[in-house]
Formats: C-alpha cells, sequence, structure tokens
C-alpha cells in the first residue's frame, strides 16, 4: 500500500494485462482511486482505459484476458482473483462502454436486475429504485419500455441507474459520453456528481471526451499504449501545456491553421 | 388427375364436416400430443435462451427422468419418493453437466457447446443401458396415481373417446408451462434468466452469476424432461426410442422461435394438431404414417417464410 493508502478505495500497483496468453494490453498500470472521489482515465481509442476498468471489475476473464502482474485492491483488500458478482457484492460495480442494456427487458426491470446480489429485502430495493427516479426522473416515465426502444441517453442513464441498484461504494463508468449529443453528456456528468457528494459513490471513469472529464473529475491519469503517461490533479492537467495540445484540442496562443497541422509545435515529451 | 385433386383438397375436408365427433377426436389427439411436444421444447427452448447452446440431449433427459423413475419404483421405492428422488437425479445432473462440461468451454463457439451436448446425449444413452437396460419398459401408472380409465362422450351424433391419462398429460403440461412462464416474467431469478440471455456481458457486470444461472436452467429443462417422461411414458413405453419423439420439438421450435416461450406453446400445438390432422385425413392417401414426417415438413415450409419462427426474438434494430 501506498503512503496514502489508507485514504484509498481502490488501489491498482503495477497491473499486466494480457489477452488470450500473447497480447500484451496493460504494461504496468498504477492508478489510486481515493475514498468519495471521482478519477478520469483519459487516453485515445486502444489506449488501455477499457481494460484497465475490466481488469477491476474481473469482466476480463469473459473475454480470455488475464492480469499476469501486479495487484489490486478494493477497500484494502486484494480483488484481482474474484468473480464479478463478488465484487458487485462488495461494492463496486461496472458500467460497460456502450451503455448494454437488457434490450427485451423493460426499463424497470433493467434497473431491478441491478439489485441481483442484493438481500436486504424487497423494501430497501424498492426504496432504492424511487431514489434511482428521482435522480433520472426520465425513466420513471419510460420505467415499463422495453430498453431496446429508448433513446441513447435513456439507456446510458438505465445502465448507471442499474449499477446503482447495487447501492455501489464505486462505480466503474467506462465512456459514459459515447454517442451522446454534447447537451446530455453534460447532464450525465452533472449527475455523477452529484451521486459523488449526495450518495458517496466513488467513480473512476475511462473517458476520450478529456474535456468534459476534467472538468468534473477531482484526479486524471492519462494512458498511452497501456502505460500512464501523466497523471495529476484536474485542474493542473487543464492548464498543462501537453495536455491541451494533445487531448484538449486547444492550441497555447493563436488560432491553428490546419494547413499545417502535422507540423506539431509540441513533441510528446514523454517519448524520449 | 382430377381424382387426386378431389382426394387431396376436397374429400379431406368434407369427411371433416360429415364426421364432425372423429374430427373432434382427432383435434383431442392433436391437442395431446401437442402440449407435450411443447413441454420438451420448452426444455430447448429455457437451455439455449440462457446459454446459447441447442441441448441435442434434451431428448435423452426425457428418456432418462423416466427411467429412472420406473427403475426406482420397480425397486420398490414408494413413488412420492420416487419422483423427488428423481428431481433429485436431475438436480445432480444439471450440476455436473454445469461443472464438467460448461464450464471448461466457456468462451467457446457455440458449435463446440453443441458438440459437447451430443457427446452427453450419447453418454447418457449408454448410462442409461447400463443402469437400467436397453428394454421397454412399462410406467407402473397405478402406483403414480394416474388415471386410466376413459370417459367417452357423446357430441355431435358420435362418440368421442377421452382417455382420462390423456387428460392428466395435458394437465400436467398446462401447469408446467403456466408455472415456467410465472418464473420467467415474475421472479428475480426469472428475471435474471432473461437478462443473462439478452446479454451476457451486461448480465455478468451487474453480478449475476452465470454459472449459478446456467445450473438453474439445465435442472429446470430437467424438470421439464421428467415430466415429460412420465407422461409420455405412461402413454406408451418407456424406451430409448422416446428420445426419437422428443426430436420432434426441433420443428416445433422452427415454428416458434427458438427463445420464445409462446412459441414453444403455440408451436407445440401447431405441430400436435397438424399432424393428427394430416395423418387421419391426407394419411390414408400414402399409405398412412405421415405423422413421423409431417412436422418436419410443416418446419420446412415455416423456415422458407418465417425463418425466424412464429414468435422469433424481436430484433430490436436501432438506426
Amino acid at each position: 500500500m501506498s503512503e496514502n493508502g489508507q485514504n484509498a478505495v481502490l488501489t491498482v500497483n503495477n497491473i499486466e494485462v494480457i489477452y488470450d496468453h500473447v497480447i500484451l494490453v496493460l504494461k504496468g498500470v498504477s492508478l489510486e482511486v481515493p475514498k468519495e472521489g471521482i478519477v478520469a482515465i483519459l487516453g485515445a481509442n486502444g489506449a488501455g482505459k477499457t481494460t484497465t476498468l475490466k481488469a477491476i471489475s474481473n469482466l476480463l476473464r469473459a473475454e480470455r484476458g488475464e492480469v499476469t502482474k501486479g495487484s489490486i485492491e478494493f477497500k484494502g483488500q486484494r480483488v484481482d482473483r474474484l468473480n464479478p458478482n463478488d465484487l458487485v457484492r462488495r461494492g463496486c460495480i461496472q458500467v460497460m462502454e456502450g451503455r448494454h442494456c437488457f434490450e427485451h427487458l423493460t426499463v424497470e426491470e433493467n434497473l431491478l436486475t441491478g439489485a441481483f446480489t442484493r438481500t436486504d429485502g424487497r423494501g430497501a430495493i424498492a426504496a432504492d429504485l424511487e431514489l434511482v427516479y428521482t435522480y433520472f426522473p426520465r425513466l420513471k416515465e419510460r420505467r415499463s419500455s422495453l430498453a431496446g426502444y429508448i433513446s441513447g441517453g435513456e439507456q446510458q442513464m438505465t445502465a448507471v441507474g442499474r449499477a446503482l441498484m447495487s447501492r455501489p461504494d464505486m462505480i466503474l463508468l467506462d465512456e459514459p459520453s459515447m454517442g451522446l449529443a454534447p447537451q446530455l453528456v453534460e447532464e450525465i456528468f452533472e449527475n455523477v456528481k452529484r451521486l459523488n457528494e449526495d450518495e458517496k459513490v466513488s467513480f473512476l471513469l475511462a473517458e476520450q471526451n478529456t474535456n468534459i472529464a476534467l472538468k468534473f473529475a477531482h484526479y486524471g491519469y492519462i494512458l498511452e499504449n497501456g502505460r500512464v503517461v501523466m497523471d495529476g490533479v484536474a485542474s493542473t492537467l487543464r492548464e498543462n501545456e501537453d495536455v491541451k495540445e494533445f487531448y484538449l484540442g486547444v492550441a497555447g496562443d493563436n488560432r491553428k491553421s490546419f494547413k499545417n497541422v502535422k507540423h506539431y509545435k509540441r513533441r510528446k515529451r514523454w517519448l524520449s | 388427375m382430377g381424382g387426386l385433386l378431389y382426394n387431396v383438397f376436397i374429400d379431406p375436408f368434407m369427411q371433416m364436416g360429415s364426421a364432425p365427433d372423429l374430427l373432434l377426436q382427432v383435434l383431442w389427439e392433436g391437442f395431446v400430443s401437442g402440449t407435450l411436444y411443447a413441454l420438451i421444447a420448452l426444455g430447448f427452448v429455457l437451455i439455449f435462451k440462457a446459454s446459447g447452446v441447442f441441448n441435442f440431449a434434451q431428448g435423452i433427459m426425457v428418456v432418462f427422468g423416466a427411467l429412472s423413475l420406473v427403475g426406482l419404483i420397480a425397486l420398490g421405492v414408494p413413488a412420492i419418493l420416487a419422483i423427488v428422488m428423481c428431481i433429485g437425479i436431475m438436480a445432480a445432473l444439471a450440476y455436473s453437466v454445469e461443472k464438467l462440461v460448461l464450464r471448461p468451454l466457456v468462451n467457446q463457439e457455440p458449435i463446440i457447446l453443441f458438440m459437447a451436448t451430443i457427446g452427453l446425449n450419447f453418454f447418457l444413452i449408454g448410462l442409461g443401458e447400463l443402469v437400467f437396460g436397453g428394454e421397454p419398459k412399462v410406467m407402473p401408472t397405478e402406483q403414480l396415481g394416474l388415471p386410466t380409465g376413459s370417459w367417452d362422450f357423446d357430441v355431435l351424433g358420435g362418440l368421442v373417446i377421452i382417455q382420462q391419462l390423456d387428460v392428466a398429460a395435458a394437465a400436467v403440461a398446462c401447469t408446467l408451462v403456466a408455472g415456467l412462464a410465472i418464473f420467467f416474467n415474475k421472479t428475480r431469478i426469472g428475471r435474471a434468466l432473461r437478462a443473462v440471455a439478452d446479454d451476457h456481458q451486461a448480465a455478468l457486470s451487474v453480478g449475476i452469476s452465470l454459472n449459478q444461472i446456467w445450473r438453474i436452467v439445465w435442472f429446470s429443462a430437467g424438470i421439464v424432461a421428467l415430466a415429460t417422461g412420465i407422461m409420455w411414458g405412461a402413454r406408451s413405453d418407456v424406451s430409448f426410442a422416446l428420445s426419437i419423439v422428443a426430436l420432434k420439438a426441433l420443428p416445433v421450435l422452427i415454428l416458434g422461435g427458438f427463445t420464445s416461450i409462446p412459441g414453444a406453446i403455440v408451436g407445440g400445438l401447431i405441430i400436435g394438431f397438424g399432424e393428427k390432422i394430416a395423418e387421419f385425413y391426407w394419411g390414408p392417401l400414402v399409405g398412412g404414417s405421415i405423422e413421423s414426417w409431417f412436422p418436419y415438413f410443416l418446419a420446412l415450409i415455416f423456415l422458407l417464410f418465417r425463418p425466424q419462427g412464429l414468435f422469433g426474438e424481436k430484433i430490436i434494430d436501432r438506426v
């Protein structure tokens, strides 16, 4: 455990992930999520964001991936050899990229599947269902529609609500902005913030939309080629010239002419 | 030529019209077989929905269940206890299939899992013959409390004979079908089953244990197989030939759709009615026993026009 490990709800120590016994995807990723924190993993396609989340939630094994080195601790206990359902019971649940709602189930049934691992009785589950509906009032209107027929934004809300129904301490949120209109993305992130503040849920989110992620997260890690190349407090990262250039798409000074776009003024300084 | 057309297209209907009591009798026979086909098809649907595996061994599970029951009663075990023990055997079977066959093959291609169930099929045939012997057996209906008499009804100017055993078979089938439908739609486990059928990955992510779900579906399919085996065994004999009858669930599934419970029920009834009516009215034209292939013929026609089946899962397409 690191120095401030007491404070961390999730600690990932130098993990390496191999798919199909041959493809090395993560080459030593370490990160930490403090209690009640929102931490973002940023990076381009194929950087290893989803793999990192799946390594934590143990969904990796269903895709023939394996954590071959390093360790993962959730609330101070090793969790890298558990089944996904054990981890959900302990309070860590993943919302997968692309929503993955159960299309032939109604919205309400979708939400209730999230409570599958719970044993605290119908009353508590019903109360949490109402709680989810107060966060996402639109889902209440759509409660009896098949999840396959609702809009993308509503599906994302259903997926987050479904995760919430397991009473998690931590949600691993994969690419919540995918395929949604900017306004909806903003709404989803507002809800993340509210859940974090009111329900004390910690979030680890993977996001390509660096701009919005750094606006709502407290801390960020930038992943490239299966490695963490930079990390820092969100506000610092936002001001970092490299991050601005490569991830936020704003040049430091005057407007960029796309004629010269090949000639980077900066070079990724972590590439030696 | 004209005579042939008359024989095929007009005469059978004239017969139906002139002897409605016979038609009623035929329809009743069709209904009873139909409910039993529906029951067998349900066993397939359950497993297919939850694990995407087409369980070739479902037919032999029917035989195995019936044989175990006959065997136990022959040993002098009281009927009630024997049924409970058979349920136990089905649970053990479900548990071992999950543990020894499905779990090691997780993430493999569907065809590999299908091959595994063919292997399971032959393993169960071998085991059944080893333990119970290969000769046909008689289901001890009295010990099981199944009625054997018949009711005669004077209707429509004729006599319709209804076997009480058939009534019992239809009743058992309907009860099980209704029970399963409620289980699927109203319970927490049923919801989880449908969730798994929809999206394995997402089901895993919300903490549903696939292994547990597989055990439950194989167990339910086992119970269904046992019930079918008892009822069908009581109507004929308990022999390995029953598994061929069970394969008639295949055309039922093609008609109803592989993933639909209502489809299995309606498909079963269509096949049941269809084959009995075809046998009785059109069979004589070709020398009889078209019952054995008519369902497959019907399925073939369906494949041409509606490959997803009557109630095939709605394909939700987002654009």
